[in-house]
């Protein structure tokens, strides 16, 4: 457990420094402290071990290597960044909801046909690599590392976000080679999930403690509009998710 | 080994809203019928935890499981079809109640031109409006023979609506009154006006007060919960196959409903259909159900396979331009508008499927097309269907697609967007069809269907006329910034448009 908490703290020291918040210092405690535990506020070295009590479903059940995972986090980062809305991909465990869908039915194309024979498509005729989603993000992963290793000699990881962001648009770009794969397929995937973890209810992981609807107004899962629906002002709900059906 | 049934005087394959009506109405009147599903069983019960848009809307927790069967696709036939490995550009259903479980209940009538379209436009504008390679034909049943059956369906749903002045006549008002208004249907009613066009609440199967249709089935009031669109009701308060006309049938006493039931061949003698051969998709046991009648009441993609992998009717040949079956597919073309806000916010989370606000003024020969070289149009709506945070980022056009711009910009517009839409007609062209694929094949190695189909000449220009009268109702509307709708330079497989696919044979 002890290593597992360090490459989380590695994770949120990395990610503070490539927002540029870090060094600025321009963040208050009050959205950082929601994850990384309390007292963060003015405090240069958190705990994380809090994290890890409070939030079970924060570990792997796909990826085993440490580093992918922190590769994987760093681009989610990038694709949905900490800013002064509220929390980026990192904190809203967009990471760890991806780790989830990659070895479950996601990961594995359960409903999709994946029968061969494999051609490469035109524009119009969507998916059609032999590899499965799970596939798909660990190559991704890999030439993502390989990329930034090429391009300046070390790894995604420990690139500045503008780095970052260049390397991630070769992929958008389709400019990468892969195995199986176009990079822009397996750019759109990464950045489709990266949306849903940071929108998709609590239940998968991601969008912790309702961070993601709160940012967008949006008040999750409500059952009924009925006595608001004529009204013409905008009105800020309180989110709730669907554990609130447990709970009572 | 195939175990044979005793025979039925009427099987109909598949259970969604056409076999449940003709379940229900042969019932009723002593004829004994088998409906064949190969989904679950699915009722109210079934959406407790309905309100998950990953689940339900990203991950199509309702849909077709396309491992099992999908469609392949290609633009044009010289090209080679891919099989559609996962869904996107439409969503069949499966499981009772079909597409009518997760439908967002918007019920629009045909106009009387929509029946007799080549007639009409022969007679308006002479034979050589828009081409040949058009295949339009009249549909051989005018409105006015349909009318009472349009008013039969909406009475069994309980649809919710009022008068519109441009839209098919009726004989009767419709069963329940229109939905509740909101802030954004009265923006959008407002500009109309203010153009001189003629809105109306649009009407809706998600029932404006509770209800108890013709058969004693309730229909509950919807609560505008926000989570209609490719999901299930949670309240009944969506009209659906299972909450009314399975349900009647079933009272009868004359319904079996028979699921798990995958039908692969209809059977025939001498061009008479004797019944049914299918597979239980959890045993695997194969079973023959002889029938007098045998309906094919599938989606209309699974229909036409059916009839070609049990070679009945003769199949379309784009060449020769001989044969039916598998003919004049035609899906829709979506135009509209979206309009960005700076000052204001709208409760877009807010809604239901069929809450919205329409014009017929741009639909079908209501206005005339003697200038213009398109035929027909479509309606042009405004829809609250409660926005869900996962697929709704509206970004105006010059906005990165990630990073810290689009995240900022897809937060604020969430909103403070609003998108004025138009379901255009599409026109059947004689290279858009169906046919089986010759590569690859279902679960039980069947041919899976081929889908050829791209864009034509007249669907663009119809576009951009749709969508230039959609801004200008934007604008009206107040937007800050309206950027009208375009057209992918070939129809494209994955982004979501439409689940309305029609065509594909003919009866004549």
């Amino acid at each position: 457990m002890a290593n597992e908490s360090n490459g989380k703290d590695l994770s949120r020291r990395r990610f503070l420094k490539n927002s540029g918040y870090a060094a600025g210092g321009v963040i208050g405690g009050g959205i950082l402290g929601s994850i990384f535990g309390m007292n963060f506020g003015g405090e240069p070295e958190p705990s994380t071990t809090i994290v890890q009590q409070t939030n079970p479903h924060h570990a792997l059940m796909y990826f085993t290597r440490e580093k992918d995972f922190e590769i994987l986090s760093a681009a989610t980062e990038r694709i949905f960044p900490e800013d002064e809305n509220g929390p980026g991909a990192i904190q809203l465990g967009v990471p760890y909801f991806i780790d989830h869908q990659l070895a479950g039915a996601y990961g594995n194309n359960d409903r999709e046909y994946m029968q061969g024979p494999f051609f490469p498509g035109s524009d119009f005729q969507g998916y059609q690599t032999r590899l499965k989603r799970h596939e798909i993000f660990m190559e991704g992963i890999l030439a993502i590392d390989r990329e930034s290793n090429k391009e300046y000699n070390t790894s995604f990881t420990d690139l500045d976000g503008e780095q970052q962001d260049a390397i991630l648009q070769k992929f958008e770009n389709s400019d990468v080679k892969m195995k199986g794969v176009k990079s822009g397929e397996f750019f759109q995937l990464l950045s489709t999930a990266t949306l849903a973890g940071a929108y998709a209810d609590p239940l998968y992981s991601g969008n912790v403690d309702m961070e993601g609807w709160k940012m967008k107004e949006y008040p999750g899962h409500q059952m009924s509009y009925i006595n608001e629906i004529e009204n013409e002002e905008f009105i800020e709900i309180e989110p709730q998710s669907l554990r609130r059906q447990h709970e009572h | 080994m195939v175990t044979s049934l005793d025979k039925v005087d009427v099987v109909t394959v598949g259970v969604g809203w056409t076999g449940g009506i003709i379940a229900a109405e042969l019932a009723k009147q002593g004829i004994q019928v088998v409906g064949l599903e190969r989904g679950q069983n699915r009722t109210t019960e079934d959406f407790q935890y309905i309100h998950d848009e990953y689940r339900y809307a990203m991950r199509y927790g309702l849909m077709q499981d396309a491992s099992k069967e999908t469609l392949s696709f290609r633009n044009n036939k010289d090209e080679r079809a891919l099989p559609i490995r996962e869904w996107g550009s439409f969503l069949p259903g499966e499981g009772v109640g079909g597409a009518g479980v997760h439908w967002n209940g918007q019920t629009w009538r045909f106009l009387p031109y929509d029946l007799q379209i080549k007639t009409m436009t022969d007679e308006k504008y002479g034979e050589d409006k828009i081409g040949s390679d058009y295949t339009i034909q009249d549909w051989g049943i005018t409105y006015e023979e349909l009318e009472p059956y349009f008013y039969k369906f909406e009475e069994t749903t309980g649809i919710s609506g009022e008068e519109n002045p441009l839209g098919a006549p009726r004989s009767n008002d419709y069963p329940t009154p229109p939905m509740k208004g909101t802030l954004i249907l009265n923006r959008f009613k407002e500009a109309a006006k203010s153009l001189e066009l003629h809105p109306i609440q649009s009407p809706s199967a998600n029932l404006s007060e509770n209800y108890e249709n013709p058969d004693g089935q309730q229909i509950n009031a919807c609560q505008y919960c926000g989570f209609c669109e490719r999901f299930g009701c949670e309240y009944g308060a969506k009209s659906t196959p299972n909450v009314t006309v399975v349900q009647a049938a079933k009272q009868t006493g004359n319904f079996e409903l028979r699921t798990d039931a995958n039908v692969v061949e209809i059977l025939h003698e001498d061009g008479r259909a004797t019944g049914v051969r299918y597979f239980d998709v959890k045993t695997g046991e194969e079973f023959i159900q002889p029938a007098d009648v045998v309906v094919l009441t599938s989606y209309v993609f699974n229909n036409v396979r059916l009839l070609l992998l049990s070679e009945l009717g003769m199949p379309y040949d784009p060449e020769s331009n001989t044969g039916v079956i598998g003919k004049n597919y035609c899906y829709q073309i979506m135009a509209g508008a979206t309009g960005f806000f700076e000052k204001e916010k709208f409760n877009t989370y807010m809604g239901a499927g069929a809450l919205g606000a329409s014009i017929d003024d741009f639909n079908g020969d209501n206005f005339d097309h003697s200038d213009l070289d398109f035929i027909h149009g479509g309606v042009i709506s405004i829809s609250q269907t409660g926005r869900r945070p996962i697929a709704s980022n509206p970004v105006p056009k010059d906005t990165p697609a990630w990073g810290s711009k689009f995240k900022e910009k897809s937060l604020h517009y969430f909103n403070r967007s609003l998108s004025v839409g138009a379901q255009g007609a599409s026109m059947p062209h004689k290279n858009n069809f169906v046919d089986l694929d010759p590569t690859y094949t279902d679960a039980h190695g069947n041919p899976l269907l081929r889908l050829t189909y791209d864009f034509t000449e007249q669907d663009r220009k119809l576009q951009e006329y749709l969508s230039a009268r959609a801004a200008e109702i934007m604008e009206k509307m107040g937007a800050d910034i309206v950027e009208k709708r375009t057209m992918a330079k070939h129809y494209d497989i994955v982004p979501y448009q439409s689940t309305h696919n029609t065509g594909g044979h003919y009866g004549r």
